[in-house]
């Protein structure tokens, strides 16, 4: 059992927009740990030349032509908001 | 000590399409709230993006009007980062291959006086990629609301190099880029509905320097005066901060053009951490040889390209050619009615100083103008043969662009038509001019010239305002010489 | 009305509803009632949609009453993970965040089974956004295997796996992005398949890793699988990844009978398989053997990078793909959140299940500043690598053959340490990053009776010959026969 010397867990956590309860952070940070050592075993292959694989059969120039569309109803498309106002979606308010 | 400014520009372009950039619903400006939304937009699970090829031609076409290097393939990327405003809490973006590279814009500086043509640069591009907009936050007391007609709409990002050192070049900077824009057909460009978009990055440095200075990012530029603006007050204040032995931070400001003031935007957000990596729900584009010359045979001359061209084929002066080029349709309109008349110059005036205060009287567009080129080249050979006087040529060109009706014509109607006037009855109203006004004859002998015009009113009253103003001058002359 | 009805296959039933022995209304009608008496135990449902289901059929019935059946699954009553989009339908991924969530619209998937006709009814429950190997991470409490019901039903797609296997639905769709579908399938006795990527459309699928994910059916025999995937598969453009394949006629392919040259991957045998699967998989191998097929060993010699490539990459994709889940547009919303970054934060921490907040963590962290090249970037080439050992194995076999899971049905409960779960994932992951066609069919039972699967992994779009091999072995054997009593 380890934890991870480089997780920042508190950092990582805020990037993630997740609040953590301090068991949560606890637990994640062994747990991470054992996970991330596991991990370190990649370092040992040679990549060298090696092109990555972001698609397992990639093709290219996959789009659509320029043709709209209609889209949902602003009803449809609301409602499963937590909150609404005059057809726009309540949030706190934004401090820019 | 003197301090040099190193500006660079980053201007989101909204692309003009149907449809978003990743997905079918339609795009648009001004419709109801929350309207222009799909699965895709709202970010719903399990919703995909789909590229709209559209945007890809449009940017494209962009990169081969600005002399860019496309890239051969180029991929998405993810910018990931929270706001209520980007659905997915990620924008679809490119991060290290860009779909342009390189390029410029030239631009043109003030000149020494406004008939003067200014000189000429042009200011190098670091790079154009496509992304797409987010949606509208609209900010109240207690809350904020959201709207997403927005996000989704195709958006390029031209970022300049830091090679920009007065709010001028900044200034001429957009407008150029703005009409290129135009020109292409990719975007309207308005900035009241955020179609164009700058932020501007500013630095001082001591003459001489090489080391760039302290940047500071200046936002919310949301028109091209402001932007010139809050250009022009961010150095002094830079240097105002450096002067009085102080030291500057970078940051972030928020430019408010009325106020004419800037603040620091002092948010406590940690430093950013996008997290790019591809986009692993979309497939790279490639871009080959076929694929460019189709869009660069859709390539329009570009402005000051034009402008060069005109002066040189018909001979007319920067006053005019300054005016015409910033609008595609009207220099079209000039060429056309110049090739008609052959009297460019003349066209030319017309266009720019009659044409353009109706058109802006009326607020109407060169498009649902009644006045076309076969208008002012009639007017303009009318003129030219002394049929129409030039008072008279006013009244005919009002009366003309309000009806539609041919010059000719509506000089018959309105009885302009000038009336040959005998030489020998041209001279008495002359002698009488003279006659009734001794005091005038006496400063005009004493070298007053403006005296002459005291006559000129007498004989143009006297002929019902039908004589050649420059044979009436000649009579004159003549007359006063034997005096 | 026959006891076993629900225990019959879709070429079983369908011959009844063609020969109007048997109506929609009639099935669908049992299956409801069947799911009435075992789903207590079972826990399959996360919920379902009686009245609807009941009208689907209704109209299938009218459609054949005109003569215009739409072929092999009209009628037939297929259940789809919560996962995979409804129109009207809950989508809750069996997440808190999702609870109340009712989509507005069809998954593509959902789409080709309506068209076929398909009663497309219930949706069942799985590890939350699909991030687990045995259904205990779903917010609404774990599914049991039929077979043992203090024993879990495998993962993600346990409640598909098991909802079938108890006879509570005649077919099911899942969706696998490391072993997700055929993992379940092997635990419960049943068929489970994992098309190519970009075989089957995802648009409409809740995604969990982008370049990884692919729905496949889960179903009594190989045959129904065909079925199954001929109406699903196929190219759709609101699928960017989907691929323009030609899509033959599944079920006429399984007729094929050739000596097929057998791959075994000698990685795939080693410490950490249950001997009882070790010693089913091994009979198997051999009845491959006698019908003339070439069995060989061959090598993946990065076949232990598996397990960390597909975590890297995984739960990269899964932290900026759940990004989403904000308390904003839908889902859950904290109460009381003083500003934005609290209503991000106690929304997320709320909705979301602890598993699913590890893998975000760790997907957050592999892309963050300075650990990109190190850990996502790295492990894409290594991906590379893996799957250039599966196209080398391909020069010279046609197929391979590895047990599905390293062991049988574990406990409930058993496997708390998040590593040991991962474990129970080594032998599927490889096909996912390979993005290959693999799946699982019955290959007997432990002492204790409980269901072992083998897992053929096939070459890219040749999932006919997968079928084909897979059939061959099933008409000789009769595990497929076997129900557990309920």
């Amino acid at each position: 059992m380890s934890s991870a010397p480089d997780l920042d867990l508190e950092h990582v956590a805020k990037l993630a927009r997740l609040a953590l309860t301090p068991a949560e952070k606890e637990q994640f940070s062994q747990q991470l740990g054992d996970v991330l050592q596991h991990i370190e075993q990649l370092a040992k292959v040679d990549v060298t030349g090696i092109e990555p694989t972001a698609h397992a059969f990639p093709v290219v120039n996959v789009w659509a032509e320029d043709v709209a569309r209609p889209g949902l109803p602003v009803e449809v498309a609301l409602r499963n908001a937590p909150a609404q106002r005059d057809h726009l979606i309540v949030v706190p308010k934004v401090v820019e | 000590m003197t301090y040099e400014a190193v500006i660079g520009l980053e201007v989101h372009v909204q692309i003009r399409t149907n449809s978003k950039v990743f997905s079918r619903v339609a795009a648009g400006y001004g419709q109801p709230e929350n309207t222009l939304t799909d699965p895709v937009i709202l970010a719903l699970p399990g919703a995909l993006p789909v590229m709209n090829k559209a945007a890809l031609d449009a940017i494209i076409k962009a990169g081969l009007l600005l002399g860019c290097d496309i890239a051969p393939v180029c991929k998405w990327d993810r910018k990931n980062y929270f706001y209520p405003d980007s659905p997915k809490n990620y924008q679809i973006s490119q991060y290290d291959q860009p779909m342009c590279l390189g390029g410029t814009v030239e631009i043109e500086l003030p000149g020494a006086a406004r008939n003067v043509m200014g000189e000429h640069k042009k200011i190098p591009l670091t790079r154009i990629h496509l992304e797409e907009d987010v949606g509208k936050l609209n900010h109240f007391a207690a809350d904020s609301l959201v709207d997403y007609n927005r996000a989704g709409t195709p958006l390029m990002e031209i970022v300049s190099e830091p090679a920009m050192h007065t709010a001028d070049e900044a200034f001429a900077y957009l407008t150029s880029l703005r009409a290129t824009m135009i020109y292409g057909g990719i975007s309207d460009c308005d900035m009241e509905k955020g179609q164009l978009r700058c932020d501007a990055n500013i630095s001082i440095r001591p003459v001489g320097q090489k080391e760039l200075g302290v940047k500071v990012e200046l936002k919310n530029l949301n028109s091209i005066s402001f932007v010139r603006d809050g250009i022009a007050h961010e150095i002094k204040r830079q240097t105002a901060v450096l002067e009085a032995g102080g030291t500057l931070v970078q940051e972030t400001r928020d430019y408010d053009g009325q106020t004419g003031l800037s603040q620091s935007l002092r948010s406590k957000e940690m430093a950013h951490d996008y997290r790019y990596f591809p986009d692993p729900d979309l497939m790279p584009v490639r871009v080959d040889e076929a694929w460019q010359a189709r869009l660069r045979g859709e390539c329009p001359e570009l402005p000051f390209d034009k402008q060069r061209r005109l002066i040189e084929s018909y001979a007319v002066p920067y006053t005019i050619t300054s005016v015409l080029v910033w609008d595609r349709a009207l220099a079209d309109f000039f060429e056309a009615a110049a090739k008609l008349s052959g009297k460019a110059q003349a066209v030319g005036n017309w266009i720019v100083n009659d044409l353009l205060r109706e058109l802006g009287a009326a607020k109407l567009t060169l498009a649902a103008s009644k006045v076309t080129p076969a208008h002012i080249a009639g007017l303009v050979a009318l003129i030219d043969a002394g049929t129409l006087l030039p008072n008279a040529a006013k009244e005919v060109f009002i009366e003309m662009f309000a009806t539609g009706d041919q010059p000719g014509a509506v000089m018959e109607r309105k009885g302009l038509k000038a009336v040959p006037v005998d030489a020998g009855e041209l001279e008495q109203w002359c002698r009488d001019a003279i006659a009734a006004n001794p005091k005038s004859l006496a400063d005009f002998k004493a070298g007053k010239e403006s005296a002459l015009n005291g006559f000129k009113g007498l004989v143009m009253k006297a002929a019902k305002g039908k004589a050649d103003p420059k044979r009436v001058d000649e009579t004159l002359r003549k007359l006063l010489a034997g005096m | 009305m026959a006891a076993d009805l629900f225990f019959k296959s879709i070429a079983e039933l369908a011959a009844l509803l063609e020969a109007k022995t048997l109506s929609s209304t009639e099935l669908t009608s049992a299956l409801i009632a069947r799911k009435s008496a075992v789903d207590g135990r079972v826990k399959a449902f996360n919920s379902s949609d009686d009245a609807d289901a009941l009208a689907q059929a209704a109209a299938s019935d009218a459609r054949r009453a005109a003569g215009q059946a739409r072929g092999p699954l009209d009628g037939i009553p297929v259940g789809l993970k919560d996962v995979i989009s409804v129109t009207g339908q809950p989508l809750t991924a069996s997440s808190k965040m999702l609870a109340n969530f009712v989509s507005p619209y069809d998954a593509t998937v959902t789409v080709n089974l309506k068209r076929a006709g398909a009663v497309v009814w219930g949706r069942l429950n799985c590890d939350e956004f699909a991030m687990g190997s045995s259904t205990e991470n779903s917010a609404f409490g774990p599914t049991a295997n039929p077979w043992d019901l203090t024993r879990v039903p495998g993962g993600s797609s346990g409640g598909s796996a098991a909802a079938l296997a108890a006879g509570e639905v005649i077919a099911a769709l899942g969706s696998d992005t490391g072993g997700s579908i055929r993992q379940p399938a092997a635990l419960c006795g049943v068929v489970g398949l994992k098309p190519t990527y970009g075989l089957v459309s995802r648009y409409g699928l809740v995604a969990f890793a982008s370049s990884l994910d692919q729905i496949g059916p889960f179903a009594r025999t190989v045959e129904d699988a065909a079925l199954m995937l001929g109406a699903i598969a196929g190219h759709d453009p609101l699928d960017s990844t989907s691929f323009k394949a030609e899509i033959p006629d599944y079920r006429a392919g399984l007729k094929q009978r050739r000596p097929w040259r057998l791959g075994i991957p000698k990685e795939y045998f080693g410490a950490g398989l249950d001997p009882a699967v070790g010693a089913a998989v091994e009979k198997a191998i051999a009845f491959y053997k006698s019908q003339g097929c070439e069995i060989k060993e061959v090598s993946l010699p990065h076949t232990q990078y598996c397990l960390d490539t597909y975590y890297i990459i995984a739960t990269a994709e899964a932290s900026s793909n759940l990004a989403r889940f904000d308390g904003i547009r839908y889902g859950h919303r904290a109460k009381g959140a003083k500003d934005m970054a609290d209503l991000y934060s106690q929304s997320r921490a709320e909705g979301f299940g602890a598993e699913v907040k590890r893998r975000i963590i760790l997907g957050t962290y592999v892309l963050s500043s300075g650990y990109y090249d190190a850990y996502y970037l790295r492990a894409q080439k290594v991906r590379t690598l893996i799957r250039q050992d599966f196209l080398n194995a391909y020069r010279e076999v046609d197929a391979l053959l590895t047990p599905t899971s390293p062991m049988p049905a574990f406990k409930l409960g058993e496997k708390s340490d998040p590593l040991a779960l991962y474990l129970c994932d080594i032998y599927t992951i490889g096909v996912n990053l390979a993005g290959l066609p693999a799946l699982s069919v019955p290959c007997g039972f432990t002492p204790g009776g409980l269901p072992i699967g083998l897992q053929l992994i096939g070459q890219p779009f040749r999932e006919s010959d997968l079928l084909a091999m897979a059939h061959t072995y099933e008409q000789a054997h009769d595990w497929h026969l076997k129900h557990p009593s309920l």
